[in-house]
């Protein structure tokens, strides 16, 4: 409350966008100075970022619209793979670097659907190209037969695992179980410089704020309240003369597209893509980063995939061989005690001593 | 604009070999207030779905304003041909709040078509109608079970439909709230508007109904005035009596 017993309540999600934004020109200015940040934590930041944008692109299809996707892991490899394409391509005509894969194999050139790849703009268009084909389809198949609930994620489990099948297959000019690395430029510029990490890594916060902005005016505008409609009940959305098909094959083709821009980010900041960026356990994971954070909520959806990728990033030097009970465990807690996940504890503190109708008019995002 | 609003003619639904509606017609006119009665599993809901699109009859048809036939529509275009249905169980969006719902009901389509003004308007008129306006910012999720049914039925006659379909409007509300919504139903009848009523409180259905269609097992067993179905012997065997 303001002097004026005007409540002035800033949305979190307005918050976050403004400290995102602001970490980023932080590392911006300080970079190169005394007080930058070092390349490990730069990198770390970065590739953070990019989760964050991936469980952006799936709370919006299962938070606001009810669609549990388990193959979302597909979408994100796709951005990664065709950027990893660019990246060999682009470092070959540069510094003459034969990518591993072609050497293992025997090959004296690149296939020929590798032509273009070393120009980004075609990378980049190929990228929405293909996951607006793949995912549209897909979606077209699927909502048009009415498959829904665990019968979709099932089938987008099974799509991320064929596809991971696929990859490993080294005979295909994608690379094969080792996957592509050895990315020496980006852009002209050399990698795994200091200045690169942190332009990959502001870059990746900035992709971030932009994304969180996106679709916070995409779910609090008319056709948000559509999709929180369809998520909370289809049949009756239908027999008001909304075609939901059409809004649903919108919003998960959006989706996939968010997906495969996180990828392209992840792989210049982690330097390899292998398949198994498709094994089903990481597209099950980037579902218990937004369940964590609380469905439904995008600023739930970037703290769940911070928090659980912080803790994994911290475990995986000091004990790698537990981190798969910690997540069983936080899966578990979050179905049995928090089914909202963090926005449950969060409504404990805030909201209780004001009486349950402060509850539902405080839920801020899900509503304009 | 055709006399009969909606004619129903042979309908058959089947679910596996049990047939719920065994080759059904009627005629239900604009200007009435149908009431559809009958013992538990006679069909009436069933009905409802086969109009509104949901469930696909195995033969028959439903003819709309005597030309359009419904059975081979999708449930988005049978409404947007201006028939709307209130559900059995009440079925409103628990995440979206009471002004929402009248807006989506008013306004059909992914971006808004009435203009600013032109919809708050009718969002007042069917709030003030339904007697929400002090709820209109609140979540659905919070409402009141007679406040919900309220809510739906304000949210399907926002986009001032040409055939109304209550499926039990007021199963669970209090004497008082029975009242209220008998003289809404009332209020709501219109030369060029058809309502149709599902229910089993007779008292109820005696206020608001100009014809009475009493089904059983999935066929119309009798048809005609309250009065006349209080007196019809099968009636009272199969359905009153008990
Ligand atoms: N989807 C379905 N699958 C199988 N049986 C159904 C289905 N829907 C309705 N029925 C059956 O059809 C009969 C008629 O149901 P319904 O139309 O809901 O009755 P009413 O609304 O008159 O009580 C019931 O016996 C019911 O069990
Ligand atoms: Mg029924």
């Amino acid at each position: 409350m303001n002097r004026f017993g005007l409540i002035t309540h800033t949305a979190p999600i307005v918050h976050l966008i403004t400290l995102i934004v602001l970490a980023a020109l932080l590392m911006a200015g300080l970079a190169g100075t005394e007080f930058a940040l070092s390349r490990y934590l730069a990198n770390a930041i970065g590739q953070l970022a990019a989760f964050a944008v991936l469980a952006i692109s799936l709370d919006l299809i299962w938070g606001y619209l009810g669609i549990l996707s388990l193959g979302h892991g597909l979408f994100f490899a796709l951005g990664g793979y065709l950027m990893a394409m660019y990246l060999l391509k682009h470092s070959f005509e540069i510094t003459g670097t034969v990518p591993d894969f072609l050497q293992f194999m025997g090959w004296k050139e690149f296939p020929f659907y590798w032509d273009g790849f070393e120009f980004f703009p075609y990378a980049l268009a190929a990228a929405v190209v293909m996951t607006t084909l793949i995912s549209g389809l897909f979606g077209y198949v699927s909502f048009r037969s009415r498959v829904g609930g665990v019968y979709f994620a099932i089938i987008t489990q099974a799509l991320v695992y064929v596809a991971m099948l696929l990859m490993f297959r080294n005979d295909t000019g994608f690379g094969g179980n080792n996957g592509m690395t050895g990315f020496t430029v980006l852009f002209g510029w050399p990698m795994g410089t200091s200045g690169m990490i942190t332009a990959l890594a502001v870059a990746s916060l900035l992709v971030l704020a932009g994304v969180l902005a996106g679709c916070n005016g995409l779910v609090k505008s008319r056709f948000g309240a559509l999709m929180l409609a369809t998520r909370d009940d289809e049949t009756r959305l239908r027999t008001m003369g909304y075609e939901t098909l059409r809004l649903k094959l919108i919003v998960w083709c959006l989706s996939a597209l968010i997906a495969m821009l996180a990828g392209m980010l992840y792989v210049p900041q982690v330097g390899i893509i292998n398949p198994r960026v498709l094994s089903p356990e990481l597209s099950l994971e980037i579902a218990v980063w937004v369940a964590i954070g609380g469905r439904g909520h995008l600023v739930g959806a970037v703290i769940g995939a911070l928090l659980v990728n912080a803790v994994k990033f911290w475990l995986s030097f000091a004990a790698p061989e537990i981190w798969p009970f910690i997540l069983s465990g936080l899966i578990v807690l979050v179905v049995l005690v928090f089914p909202n996940g963090l926005m449950d504890l969060a409504k404990f503190k805030l909201v209780r001593p004001m009486g349950p109708k402060r509850l539902a008019s405080d839920m801020g995002e899900a509503r304009p | 604009m055709s006399l009969t609003a909606l004619l129903v003619d042979g309908l058959t639904v089947r679910f596996g070999s049990f047939r719920a509606l065994d080759d059904l017609s009627l005629a239900i006119d604009y200007g009435e207030v149908r009431a559809i009665i009958g013992p538990n599993g006679a069909g009436k809901t069933t009905l409802l779905d086969v109009i509104s699109g949901i469930t696909r009859p195995k033969q028959g048809r439903v003819l709309f304003d005597g030309a359009i036939d419904l059975t081979g529509l999708s449930e988005a275009a049978i409404a947007r041909a201006g028939l709307r249905r209130k559900f059995q169980k009440p079925s409103v969006f628990e995440g979206l709040s009471v002004r929402q719902h009248i807006a989506i009901g008013a306004d059909v389509g992914f971006r808004a078509r009435l203009d600013a003004p032109a919809l708050e308007d009718r969002i007042g008129e069917v709030l003030e109608t339904v007697g929400l306006v002090d709820h209109s910012n609140r979540l659905a999720g919070e409402l009141s079970h007679g406040q919900k049914q309220w809510l739906e039925i304000g949210m399907v006659l926002a986009s001032d439909p040409k055939v109304l379909m209550l499926d039990e409007p007021v199963a669970g509300l209090t004497d008082e709230e029975t009242e209220r919504t008998a003289a809404l139903v009332r209020a709501l009848k219109r030369p060029d508007r058809a309502i149709v009523v599902v229910e089993h409180d007779m008292d109820f259905v005696e206020r608001i109904a100009d014809r009475v269609t009493v089904l059983h097992e999935g066929r119309t067993l009798f048809e005609g005035s309250m009065a006349h179905v209080r007196a019809d012997a099968a009636v009272v065997e199969v359905y009153l009596g008990r």
